[in-house]
């Protein structure tokens, strides 16, 4: 099994929730986090000193997926949440050694 | 024309109309309060809020009673000589001022003029909280504002509002220097600028001060506030005309323009300099206007009172800027705002005064010569140097006897949490469930042990 791991931007977050659906991905976990990347933060103006924050907003995906779905998932999500411009977020894959699910006690291909 | 015998009783001299306006009026000043809190608490950092908000209800509750107990007599009470002092006994406590027969001619009871004064005593020490944010122990803040209201607001009050009459001594700037100052240019707007300066000298910059961005946490309280302040401030200004006639009505229209010119001025400054009009510059604009027409009001015609807040509006907005090339945290802009707004109006008198007004003066402009402008230069320069001094000398007093400043540690961490044991947002998505980082409950400390 593989965590697929996204950071996004926030209003392509839809976009990727829906195109991962229809792929088949069952579940994620999403949270809004902030953090920078090459584009640096942005400048602010509060009575006209201007302040440059060095966070930006945004979406982390967290989905596990078998190992053979991965590419997919990554190419979906690479794809959807692409606008060219900087900022577009990272999309990375690590391995991941158990999954259970908590209700059943299911194991692993049968726990995602 | 035959005039009546002169056998009014004190009692009969009551207008009703007039009480009923003072009465509405000191409402909405004390309204100011909470916009006062919510226009700096929304500016502060989100671990500061509550403090900052704490210190202008720590001034309404204590400023009110020290007021009532012996401000009311420093600032009002028949003068002690050269115009300095009211005499501290003759209303202290107000008890003297239950009986109708202590109105004399007052249209409206006396007892209610020293509650509307008393109040903007509250406005004014509560408005030099801003020049100390996040970092001003809140014990000393207090005992702070008490000696404040009687070594500085009560005598600048006196100088600048008590009018002498038959039987009444009054004090120096208004009735031997002729300064006109209709609403407190001078004794609120420059007498909180300057003593918030001296605070932000005494106490030092907070840490990171100029590194930090230290951003506001919520400008939807700051407009809110704002809003609340200009509603207060028809109060302020239209009730110091101490009558519900056309006085009060001219003064309300010139209220009403200023703040719309104020942030009219300010957004075009900022959208000229910076590229973008911003909701805090509005805000901010609006108070600047505001503040300028605090002690015009009484002296402008519309158009004049449009001018003057403008004009405010934009020398305000540049004016803030300078607190970081003089590596001064004066952190919500007490002087940039209130001491540079003061004078902009208070001057402003002095050069467009119009004696169709209901304060009757001619300034430069309308033919009234550069006498007026020199009282009122007189009258600004005295304030700000007196409460400048004043409060430097009352702060470094407490910082030696009490400490006036938290730990650097607290500062840091938060003020709110360190001072008040309290954190204002809870705005975590489980909030009040059982669960991570919610904390257990202890209704009785002794349980715990």
């Amino acid at each position: 099994m593989k965590l697929v791991t996204a950071v996004i931007k926030p209003h392509k977050w839809e976009d990727v929730r829906e195109a991962l659906e229809t792929f088949g991905v069952t579940g994620m976990t999403v949270s809004e986090v902030s953090g920078y990347g090459r584009q640096k933060g942005h400048t602010e103006v509060y009575r006209g000193a201007e302040y440059d924050i060095a966070l930006v907003p945004k979406i982390r995906l967290e989905i596990v997926v078998d190992d053979a779905d991965a590419a997919d998932v990554v190419g979906i999500v690479t794809k959807t949440a692409q606008t060219g411009r900087i900022g577009d977020g990272k999309v990375w894959v690590s391995p991941v050694e158990t999954v259970v699910r908590v209700r059943t006690g299911d194991r692993d291909g049968a726990a995602i | 024309m035959t005039t009546a015998p002169v056998t009014v009783l004190a009692a009969t001299a009551l207008d009703s109309g007039n009480t009923a306006w003072l009465l509405a009026a000191s409402a909405l000043v004390l309204v100011m309060a909470p916009g006062l809190a919510l226009f700096y608490g929304g500016m502060v950092r989100s671990k500061s809020v509550l403090n900052m908000m704490m210190m202008t209800f720590g001034s309404l509750a204590v400023i009110s009673i020290v007021w009532v107990l012996v401000g009311y007599s420093l600032a009002f009470g028949d003068d002690l000589g050269l115009g300095l002092l009211g005499d501290p006994r003759q209303y202290a406590g107000l008890g003297q001022l239950m009986g109708e027969q202590a109105n004399g001619t007052s249209t409206v009871p006396v007892i209610l003029v020293a509650v509307f004064q008393g109040l903007f005593c509250v406005i004014t020490g509560a408005l030099v909280s801003g020049a100390i944010a996040d970092r001003a122990r809140f014990g000393a803040w207090l005992v702070f504002v008490t000696v404040w209201t009687l070594v500085v607001y009560a005598p600048v009050a006196h100088w600048v509002f008590d009018r002498s009459a038959p039987g009444h001594h009054g004090g120096w700037l208004l009735n031997r220097v002729g300064l006109v100052d209709f609403a407190g240019g001078t004794a609120v707007e420059i007498c909180s600028g300057a003593s918030g300066l001296a605070l932000a000298v005494v106490l030092g910059r907070r840490v990171g001060f100029g590194r930090d961005p230290m951003r506001p946490h919520n400008l939807t309280l700051v407009m809110l506030g704002a809003g609340l302040l200009w509603f207060g401030w028809f109060g302020f200004n239209a009730g110091s005309a101490a009558g519900a006639g056309q006085g009060a009505a001219v003064v309300f229209t010139d209220t009403l323009l200023a703040g719309a010119a104020g942030a009219l001025g300010w957004l075009l400054l900022e959208r000229l300099r910076d590229a973008h009009a911003t909701s805090l510059g509005a805000a901010s604009g609006m108070v600047a206007g505001l503040v300028a027409i605090t002690p015009s009001c009484g002296s402008l015609s519309p158009i004049g009172a449009i001018t003057v807040a403008a004009v405010a509006g934009v020398v305000c907005a540049l004016a803030v800027g300078l607190k970081y090339r003089l590596r001064l945290d004066d952190s919500l802009d007490v002087v940039g705002v209130h001491l540079v707004g003061g004078l902009v109006g208070t001057l402003g008198v002095g050069v467009l005064a119009t004696a169709a007004a209901p304060t009757g003066v001619d300034g430069l402009l309308h033919g009234g010569g550069a006498g007026q402008l020199g009282r009122q230069l007189v009258g600004a320069g005295v304030v700000l140097v007196y409460a400048f001094t004043m409060s430097g000398i009352i702060g470094l007093a407490l910082q030696r006897l009490m400490g006036f400043r938290v730990d650097e540690e607290h500062e840091v961490s938060g003020i709110d949490l360190v001072v008040h044991a309290e954190t204002a947002y809870d705005l975590h998505s489980t909030a009040g469930a059982r669960s991570a980082g919610t904390g257990v409950l202890h209704i009785h400390r002794e349980e715990r042990r």
